[in-house]
């Protein structure tokens, strides 16, 4: 795997380059595979320019959200454009806005929901680190108690071409990983044998009657 | 400037509250704060007013009790006095007597303590829970026995053979994360009820432990479509407490503000209508006109959203030279662009299929749910706080105040449509003749303000939005409360879409417009 390309903007001029960098050096540790990065690449390039993402709008940042989507900022240039409400159809959530303690495990549920591989994005200062709410006894102080983020875009609300920074990021991100045979086999279902033991059960129920 | 403020005992408030209702004519009930003045107890703050008259009336009334707190219900005698005193039960303990539902309604109802009272102990009694919350299908009433003694009731709210289809917390058209539960009879809707709280983000309680200047932080992100109006509500309130003149040109300019936010704010209306609908071209249409706005604020005040824009005794920057040709642009495109709104989507055959008719409320009903803004004014109650307690610039320019009789679906819509309109008029008159003058008020570093309680309200984008503090002559408030203008708003729901079919409720809540962080605050 070598460097992520993002089109018309020169590498050195994206931040925290290094996160990557280490993240490449593990991959390439004990060698990689011809066949299998070829592969990755061809794969990844198609994912990372079709990033649908689940628009979990909670407050003023889902605004901006609305905003990118229309006319003037136009997120379909990149291939976001495809916001989905449901999660079983998304590859990405973006949670825009402030997460408070009731909010938690029904963000947690919509997560869990969601196919591998997946990717969270925090949008705002609420997300981030409870922003200017952190005092209070009803927020969650950042969005990374619950959900394991991958990009954090900070500003109350960010700028649309922040949000496309932070998108850009993941696009990134998303171009150096191996594709075939981890991320996207990334967590064990845990209620895997609890269903499969529920359906035998079933079956012998129904079997016996 | 403080609050008129009369107490009563809470055995005569009943019987006192039905006189003011039936002899003098109070009937909007205002607010209802609910209060923690420590060792002299708890206690609720009543603001009425009448529709007729014009007349208003404060009273108050304390228990000392503060394990078993009981105070008598209004819900009887006002509708929306039914979620506000739930409000108060949740974040006080208080308990109402012949309430019919004592349940919480912004926490989980496994919440420990009531955060507001100034000796609870939230953060260490109520760890994160990530277990899915348990919502009752049956609620308590308290009644008073013969005897004098408190005797409790168990009420159903949903009954077990209704059809109970939940609508929310994450759904593209509630507007944010509102859970509205619709009992359904076939495609019928029977009944609506609400949980809220998912963006309860508890700004009254931090409040309390800010200065004066760090509170205007909170007032944007409540009702972000109304930020400009909710802080100059706040700076009204401080200025009128501190007895501090602003001068005309900051009058000027906070009133073109707050023109330029309503328009952006119906503006967003429009677009989320037609979405809800399903008509998703003229959601570009509008946010074109609205990408224009923005661009003004942002040049002006840097912000687009969030602007931060109103300070105690001023504005945070002086407008720009540009300020007034980039308006006037702005006012010409959008007059231009008028009809094309209402060709592509208001007289379309479908959408007036979806809108004439639907969801009608009455008069009577609107004053007594507290409905004010567009909505109350579709229902033919002429509410606006622009004319009925005029600040700013308002009493000095001629606009008209938009009415409508019918209380539907419709009259909501075309009410928001000839507001902008008249927005734009009121800005017309006004920003050709801004005068020269400070744009910020010369102050002391530290404010304080004197004791008492105070009370302003502004027409916001969605209707009346008051601010009411308790000062105890301290750098900090005692008690900060917003009067939530979308609060009522979604109270409404229930009214609106009893007996009409399941997929208008989608259209019913967006000609209603709330905004979720106004209501849970």
């Amino acid at each position: 795997m070598g460097k992520p390309k993002i089109k018309s903007i020169p590498y050195e001029e994206f931040k925290d380059n290094e996160t990557l960098e280490q993240m490449l050096d593990e991959l390439n540790a004990h060698g990689a595979n011809v066949v299998v990065t070829t592969a990755d690449k061809l794969i990844n390039w198609g994912r990372s320019n079709s990033v649908w993402p689940m628009n979990f709008g909670t407050s003023c940042c889902a605004i901006e959200l609305m905003a990118m989507g229309a006319a003037r900022f136009d997120m379909a240039r990149f291939g976001f454009e495809v916001t989905r409400t449901s999660p079983r159809q998304a590859d990405l959530i973006l949670v825009c806005g402030t997460i408070t303690n009731k909010m938690a495990p029904v963000l947690r549920r919509l997560y869990d929901q969601m196919a591998d591989p997946k990717y969270v994005i925090a949008i705002g200062g609420c997300t981030c680190t409870g922003g200017p709410f952190t005092k209070s006894y009803h927020v969650v102080k950042g969005v990374d108690k619950i959900l394991p983020v991958d990009v954090y875009v900070p500003g109350c609300p960010p700028r649309p071409e922040a949000f496309y920074y932070g998108m850009m990021q993941l696009q990134r991100k998303m171009k150096i990983e191996n594709f075939l045979g981890t991320v996207n086999r990334k967590e064990k279902d845990e209620h895997k044998e609890e269903a499969e033991e529920l359906q035998k059960k079933i079956i012998n129920q129904e079997q016996e009657a | 400037m403080t609050l008129d403020i009369r107490t009563i005992a809470p055995s005569e408030l009943h019987e006192e509250m039905l006189r003011l209702k039936t002899e003098r004519q109070m009937d909007f009930l205002v607010n209802l704060v609910g209060m923690d003045w420590g060792e002299e107890g708890l206690g609720v703050i009543y603001m009425l007013e009448s529709t007729r008259t014009g007349e208003t009336a404060t009273l108050k009334t304390v228990t000392a009790d503060r394990e078993n707190p009981f105070i008598p219900t209004v819900s009887d005698l006002w509708q929306i006095a039914n979620i506000y005193e739930r409000e108060v039960y949740d974040f006080f303990g208080i308990k109402f007597l012949n309430h019919p539902d004592m349940r919480r309604i912004f926490l989980r109802e496994d919440w420990v303590g009531y955060p507001l009272r100034k000796d609870d102990k939230t953060e260490e009694e109520n760890p994160l829970r990530m277990t899915d919350e348990p919502l009752a299908d049956t609620t308590h009433e308290y009644f008073l026995k013969e005897d004098g003694s408190v005797g409790v009731k168990e009420n159903t709210v949903w009954g077990k053979d209704e059809y109970v289809v939940n609508v929310g917390p994450q759904h593209p058209s509630t507007h944010g994360v509102l859970h509205m539960r619709a009992s359904l009879d076939g495609e019928i809707v029977k009944k609506v009820g609400l949980v809220l709280g998912y963006i309860h983000r508890g700004v009254e309680k931090i409040s309390e432990s800010m200065t004066y200047p760090q509170l205007l932080a909170m007032t944007d992100r409540l009702d972000y479509f109304s930020a400009m109006q909710n802080r100059h509500a706040l700076c009204m309130c401080i200025e009128k407490a501190m007895g501090l003149e602003v001068s005309e040109r900051v009058q000027y300019i906070r009133t073109i503000m707050d023109e330029l936010q309503r328009i952006a704010s119906h503006l967003i209306y429009y677009a989320c209508m037609t979405m809800d609908t399903g008509a998703l071209t003229a959601f570009f249409y509008t946010f074109r006109e609205r990408e224009q706005l923005m661009k003004i604020f942002e040049d002006n005040f840097g912000g687009r959203l969030i602007m931060n824009y109103n300070t105690i005794g001023g504005v945070m920057y002086d407008i720009l030279p540009s300020f007034v040709k980039e308006v006037k642009e702005f006012e010409k495109a959008l007059r231009n662009r008028f009809k094309e709104y209402q060709d592509i989507y208001t007289n379309n055959v479908i959408a007036k299929g979806r809108m004439v008719g639907v969801g009608t409320i009455s008069n009577e009903d609107a004053i007594s749910l507290g409905l004010t803004g567009p909505v109350g004014r579709a229902s033919g109650w002429k509410n606006d706080v622009r004319k009925r307690h005029p600040y700013a610039m308002y009493d000095k320019v001629d606009f008209t105040e938009i009415v409508r009789n019918e209380g539907d679906t419709n009259a909501r819509h075309w009410n928001r449509m000839d507001e902008m309109l008249e927005s734009l008029n009121i800005i017309d008159q006004l920003i050709d003749n801004i005068p020269a003058g400070e744009f910020q008020a010369k102050r002391k570093p530290i404010i304080k303000l004197p004791e008492g309680c105070f009370y302003q309200a502004v027409e916001a984008s969605r209707g009346e939005l008051g601010v009411f503090i308790e000062s105890k002559g301290d750098k900090t408030p005692y008690r900060v409360h917003y009067r939530s203008s979308s609060l009522p708003l979604a109270n409404a729901m229930d009214t609106a879409s009893r007996g009409q079919k399941f997929a208008d409720l989608i259209a019913i809540g967006a000609s209603m417009d709330f905004v979720i962080p106004d209501i849970d605050r």
